[in-house]
């Protein structure tokens, strides 16, 4: 299992013990984590899971494409270097410890 | 059980945004959710798509996994059909004999597929449920000749994961061209040429005569110019119809669809209606969206007013659709326009925006996401629209939402 830790915007913090195989977006989804929309169910088609990855993460995700990029070039508030979309990220065993903090709303 | 609680009819996305955004708004009666498939509430969307292709698991589309409805109270109700509405009494009838008493009730009972004459053979299906996309998953063995009857997006999306699983795919389209609905002739044009492209073989223009058969099982089509296809199997993709039998039974004004008005409420005051089976005011007249974005946040609306709320629903229209390597994505409705500009963008991007005047109706954006976001906000804001501007590649889409 791979473990993920997602913050609230209040600072509230959820950890939890995800398959791989699963996106980031979906762990969020199946473990009820408030402020995670995902409204078009993971298609990159309404950046609504948008997240701000912790620093020390960012270089160790795989790289956004095109189309998450200009998705969250749109998002609420996104950050240039720390947002990402999470129906992108998959979870991976690389992945254990991961830590991502929500923004205030997604839309 | 002292609270009647809330009901919903439908466990599609509508019924289930409503039965969660009720407890997020605190509700703390009783809810419950009847639907009609043996499966817990899950996104159609991948099912022509990404779950047909074998590339996303049954699981990943549940939109909860199976304890969330226990976890925060809700009644789900699978397998379940209510047969009535009683409305004096207020209480639903369902498959069971059981009355439901209800304080508020909410329709969320979705729309189904239009059947094709000789829908009854065998290799006929259908393109809407869980159990349609594995029967049709099941059915699509490379090789196999399918001939997908409608040139909308469930068809064209059914074409193409047919063609992606090896199968040899014609594609029909009784309207002069694809799209004919919903788009415009640049927009048909663009998916004509990528099936086209992709080999489906798609004829426009033509519609279907009948069905052949041989010992209950579908044998080809004769076509509306005489001619004769052999086909292992069929998809129709001819649209939907709401359901809103129950509601008219009960007595209850349906016009295309359960008729709400801008609080998403029945002509009963306890009975609110969401999601593809409801018809709602819009500019003057009425409508009836097919979309996921229009079930969440009608039905999260309804759940709100069914508090209390008095919130006005506002629809903000928005579609997609991936076919082949193109992402479609769609701001607005097109419905009143005079042109369509079209706007090309890098690589495959490309982008057809409607106006009526100067003022911006809807945006298809092929593989163009930065277009739809732009589109989607421009529309929400309203105002004028400089068309000059969005024909000129060079230029900066942010300029139409400065100032």
């Amino acid at each position: 299992m791979v473990s993920i830790t997602y913050i609230e915007a209040d600072g509230t913090a959820h950890k939890v013990e995800l398959a791989p195989g699963l996106t980031v977006m979906e762990g969020a989804r199946d473990n009820g984590i408030p402020g995670i929309h995902a409204d078009c169910g993971g298609a990159c088609s309404c950046s609504t899971c948008h997240v701000y990855v912790a620093a020390e993460w960012i270089e160790r995700l795989p790289p956004r494409d095109d189309l998450e990029q200009d998705m969250l070039e749109f998002a609420w508030e996104p950050d240039p270097v720390r947002s990402r979309l999470t129906c992108q990220i998959k979870v991976t065993p690389e992945l254990d410890g991961l830590v991502v903090t929500l923004p205030e709303r997604q839309a | 059980m002292t609270d009647k609680g809330v009901v919903i009819i439908g466990a599609g996305q509508a019924g289930f945004s409503a039965a969660s955004k009720l407890r997020d708004l605190g509700h703390g009666g009783p809810i419950t959710l009847i639907g009609n498939e043996p499966a817990p509430p899950y996104q159609r969307p991948p099912l022509s798509k990404a779950y047909l292709l074998g590339e996303m698991a049954r699981e990943r589309l549940f939109l909860r996994p199976p304890g969330f409805y226990a976890e925060r109270d809700i009644t789900l109700l699978t397998g379940c059909t209510a047969t009535e509405i009683r409305r004096e009494a207020r209480q639903v009838v369902l498959s069971d004999g059981n009355a439901l008493p209800y304080r508020r009730l909410l329709l969320a009972t979705g729309a189904r597929p239009r059947l094709l004459p000789g829908a009854d053979l065998d290799g006929v299906l259908v393109m809407r449920s869980l159990a349609d996309a594995d029967r049709l998953a099941q059915a699509c063995q490379p090789g196999l000749r399918l001939l997908v009857v409608g040139g909308g997006y469930i068809g064209l999306e059914a074409a193409a994961s047919a063609v992606k699983l090896g199968l040899r795919v014609t594609l029909i389209e009784a309207a002069p061209r694809i799209l004919n609905r919903v788009a415009a002739p640049q927009t048909s044009d663009y998916f004509r040429d990528l099936h086209l492209s992709r080999g489906v073989d798609l004829r426009e223009g033509v519609g279907l005569a009948h069905l052949t058969g041989a010992g209950g099982r579908v044998t080809g089509a004769v076509l509306t110019d005489g001619s004769e296809l052999p086909a292992d199997l069929v998809v129709a993709g001819i649209g939907v119809l709401p359901n809103i039998e129950l509601a008219q039974a009960a007595g209850l004004t349906c016009e295309n669809g359960i008729s709400t008005d801008e609080y998403c409420r029945t002509a009963d005051p306890a009975i609110f209606a969401a999601g593809d089976c409801t018809s709602f005011p819009w500019r003057g007249g009425r409508i009836r969206l097919e979309s996921v974005g229009n079930a969440i946040d009608q039905a999260e609306v309804a759940a709100a007013n069914m508090l209390g709320a008095g919130q006005v629903y506002q629809a903000k229209p928005w579609f997609w659709s991936d076919q082949f390597d193109v992402k479609l994505q769609i701001a607005g409705l097109s419905g009143a326009h005079d042109r369509v500009v079209t706007r090309l963008g890098a690589g495959p991007a490309r982008s057809h925006w409607y106006f009526d005047g100067d003022r911006l109706q809807a945006v298809d954006a092929m593989n163009d996401p930065r277009v739809f976001m732009v589109a989607k906000r421009v529309l929400e804001r309203g105002g004028p629209v400089d068309a000059a501007l969005v024909a000129d590649p060079a230029s900066d889409l942010r300029a139409l939402l400065a100032g």
